[in-house]
């Protein structure tokens, strides 16, 4: 924002006025704005839309400097000969002294008085040769290529490329389709030489089995002999691939990426909340990729996260209401199904009753369980607690996504607490009647075939077929995390979104629906609920953290409604890293 | 938008009594008629027909030895000499076919294949030929030379599924083009 200094301020400078903020007046392509100083030079560039192509540079990563794509022209103010005054424009800046030779925007970072050209003859023919270098050994693999479509090289080519190859020798040959780690496929031939990969896997894996061999032309993207390249954090790689070099193994040959729809939301895999863009075509998710959330995840995203979307899409999904008559399930339709849970309950009394949700279920889902609770009088609620090791980076030992949503929607420190208390009940014939939503009992919560039979009613809600659905009278099929709407807390506190990015296959339903119906069938009561915006509005008007929100509110990158101690590991490193000045984030 | 007025023609009496049109318009078809007759109408020679004027016998003769080289008929898959399938399933056909006539499934190539360094190809390819509108885009986009719309035109079919073209048909009517740039060379 170019400041102009006032008729007040007569003698006070542009430079000065910037100083005092901690910064420095940047002309870039002929308008004056100002920067903090540290700040990189394509940074500056970029945070004023100014467009500067680039493959090696990542924000997160150091910066080595080796593609040369960002080349712009550069300019300082001429040093005054002694005793002499600087010239000044009306405005207060000195005039600039452009550099004949370009200099790389990534490696250098933003000064007073700067000039920047992205523009111009020098820029353009500097661009125009790096693409033609880039290009000389790259193969014309696009059709086949998986990059094809969201490749930086195909881009800037179109955008600074000449168009015509003037090269008339054989490509260099170099290895194809070389297997590297469980779920990356390597081609050296599309390889740039970016070296991104390999920055990746030393600076934010910290798991450096990457680097280069050979030298010149030659150079060869290889694995330390012996690993693999098998970190958890592999598929990053393929992310921040400006080329085709690295590519996903579950990805590869599956769908062209321009077929793709993409619904931004967040992963469920465990308390992080990583924010994902889901990727799908038709009612197919293809692939999950992660989205930007410097509060959350970064950029990166674990590759056991990644992955687990498989089962949306499997035969084992249950797709229809089933009742249990002999022994055996048949599918009955969804009125039926309410009704006969709701005849059902009434033989029992509240206390022969217990309820059993999931920390997986969002927080609309989890406020209306709670109603259904009110509406039964049960006395226990509990949900299913989810442990396992923490990785130091971001999966969390929590395994459940909204363990903190439902420490608030439920009023309580310890939703799991009440667990053992309900199984004993069951031992002991205290519990007859048993809900359970999105939770399997007997794989995730340790209880036994011997006790589930011992129940007169069972109602399970789940995605798909397991034990526990063997034993209960009543399976209704419910939604996957990226077929329902709602909204999650991480474990450090931020409200975020979940957006439908599929369709629930047949008849299943979106879990709120579910338990939204069940309260009718049972309480009689058909004042109803039809958007999920009326679930947000209830809990904004009754959980106090939840004051003066709405879902559209919450927007893309969550918002903080509680203060907790939890920190996410990954994001402690980078903020170590930016304040180092390694990187500028 | 501008508006145009077009000024009627000025008609005299005998042309607005249209007896005089009527009877110069018999004439004209009756001189059409002799020179039918006479086995002189224009073209009939080059539409090998019956002798009876430019009307075409169909299906009894029929077009397939006139058509010309730019004729747009039903796309199909092409082999080239060395009897590889050209198609490496890009789905850029798919995504430009305006009536969305195109499903692909691709596929990677078993690594013991002769092809195994092309990588990719179409598991499935089917073409919906009551969807195709035959505009020839498929053939345009296509990187890798591999699909081209033929000179067939009578797609018939008694049910809907009959009308979907798939691999096996869609090489069949396309076959073997030579001359084509050979991208996945020995070289490659």
């Amino acid at each position: 924002m170019s400041d102009t200094p006032s008729a007040t301020a007569e003698l006070k400078l542009p430079k000065d006025i910037a100083a005092e903020k901690g910064l420095v007046n940047v002309q870039i392509d002929g308008s004056w704005y100002q920067f903090p100083k540290g700040t990189r030079m394509i940074e500056a560039c970029r945070q004023v839309k100014v467009d500067v192509p680039y493959y090696c540079y990542h924000p997160k990563l150091t910066v080595p400097g080796n593609c040369r794509m960002c080349l712009v022209q550069m300019g300082m103010p001429p040093r005054p000969a002694p005793g002499q005054e600087p010239s000044r424009d009306e405005s207060g800046y000195e005039p600039i002294g452009w550099m004949p030779r370009p200099a790389i925007s990534c490696a250098n970072t933003v000064a007073e008085n700067m000039g920047i050209r992205t523009t111009g003859e020098l820029v353009e023919k500097c661009r125009e040769g790096v693409m033609e270098f880039l290009l000389i050994n790259h193969p014309l693999d696009c059709p086949i290529c998986d990059q094809a479509g969201e490749c930086r090289l195909q881009e800037q080519s179109v955008g600074y490329g000449r168009g015509v190859s003037r090269f008339v020798d054989m490509k260099v040959k170099k290895p194809k389709n070389v297997d590297i780690g469980p779920r990356i496929r390597l081609d050296d031939e599309r390889c740039i030489m970016c070296s991104r990969c390999i920055r990746f896997m030393d600076e934010v894996a910290s798991d450096p089995v990457l680097g280069f061999t050979q030298r010149g032309t030659h150079t060869t993207l290889s694995v330390h002999p012996g690993r693999l390249l098998d970190s958890n954090y592999s598929l990053n790689t393929a992310d921040i691939c400006p080329v085709g070099a690295l590519t996903s193994n579950d990805f590869r040959f599956q769908m062209r990426v321009w077929f793709l729809k993409e619904t931004p939301s967040i992963d469920v895999n465990c308390g992080t909340g990583t924010n994902i863009i889901v990727h799908t075509r038709g009612n197919t998710i293809h692939r999950i990729t992660p989205r930007q959330n410097n509060a959350v995840n970064s950029t990166w995203m674990p590759d056991s996260h990644r992955l687990n979307f498989h089962y949306i899409d499997s035969d084992s999904r249950l797709t229809e209401p089933l009742t249990l008559s002999n022994g055996k399930h048949t599918s009955i339709t969804w009125q039926t199904a309410y009704q006969h849970a709701a005849d059902q309950l009434r033989k029992f009394m509240p206390a022969q009753i217990a309820i059993i949700g999931s920390a997986r279920m969002t927080n609309e889902e989890l406020i209306l369980l709670k109603t259904l609770r009110q509406t039964l009088s049960v006395p226990h609620l509990s949900l299913v607690p989810r442990l396992a090791d923490p990785d130091q980076l971001l999966i969390a030992a929590d395994r459940n996504p909204n363990t903190t949503g439902a420490q608030l929607i439920l009023d309580t420190t310890d939703p799991y607490a009440s667990l053992g208390t309900i199984r004993s009940a069951i031992q002991n014939n205290q519990i007859k009647a048993l809900l359970v939503f999105g939770e399997d009992l007997i794989t995730d919560a340790g209880f036994t075939h011997g006790e589930l039979s011992n129940l007169d009613f069972l109602l399970q809600t789940h995605l798909l077929a397991n034990p526990t659905a063997n034993h209960a009278h009543l399976v209704l099929p419910g939604a996957a995390f990226a077929e329902k709407r709602g909204s999650m807390v991480n474990l450090s506190g931020r409200l975020q979104r979940l957006n439908r990015a599929v369709e629930p296959p047949l008849n299943a339903k979106d879990d709120w629906e579910i338990i939204r119906d069940l309260i009718s069938a049972i309480s009689g009561d058909t004042a109803k609920i039809f958007l999920i915006e009326d679930v947000f509005k209830h809990i904004s008007a009754t959980i106090p953290a939840f004051a003066n929100l709405t879902l559209s509110k919450i927007g893309h990158q969550g918002t903080v409604i509680a203060e907790t101690a939890y920190k996410i590991p990954l994001l402690e490193n980078e903020r170590a890293r930016i304040a180092s000045g390694v990187i500028n984030g | 938008m501008s508006t145009i007025k077009l000024t009627r023609p000025k008609l005299d009496a005998g042309e607005k009594i249209y007896f005089g049109a009527l009877i110069k318009g018999f004439f004209l078809t009756l001189s059409h008629a002799v020179t039918s007759l006479r086995g002189k109408s224009i073209g009939a020679k080059g539409l090998n027909s019956t002798g009876l004027g430019v009307t075409m016998q169909y299906p009894e003769t029929k077009w397939d030895d006139h058509m010309p080289e730019y004729y747009r008929g039903a796309p199909a898959l092409v082999t080239d000499e060395q009897g590889r399938e050209r198609c490496v399933s890009c789905q850029l056909c798919e995504f430009i076919c305006p009536p969305k006539a195109i499903k692909i499934i691709p596929a990677e190539i078993p690594s013991d294949d002769r092809w195994a360094k092309v990588e990719k190809r179409p598991l499935a390819f089917d073409i919906d030929m009551i969807r195709c509108i035959y505009c020839g885009m498929c053939e345009e986009v296509c990187p890798e030379q591999a699909i081209y719309l033929r000179k067939d035109y009578a797609i018939t079919g008694l049910t809907r599924a009959d009308m979907v073209h798939d691999k096996k048909k869609l090489y069949e009517i396309g076959g073997v083009r030579i001359g084509l740039v050979n991208k996945w060379n020995e070289l490659k």
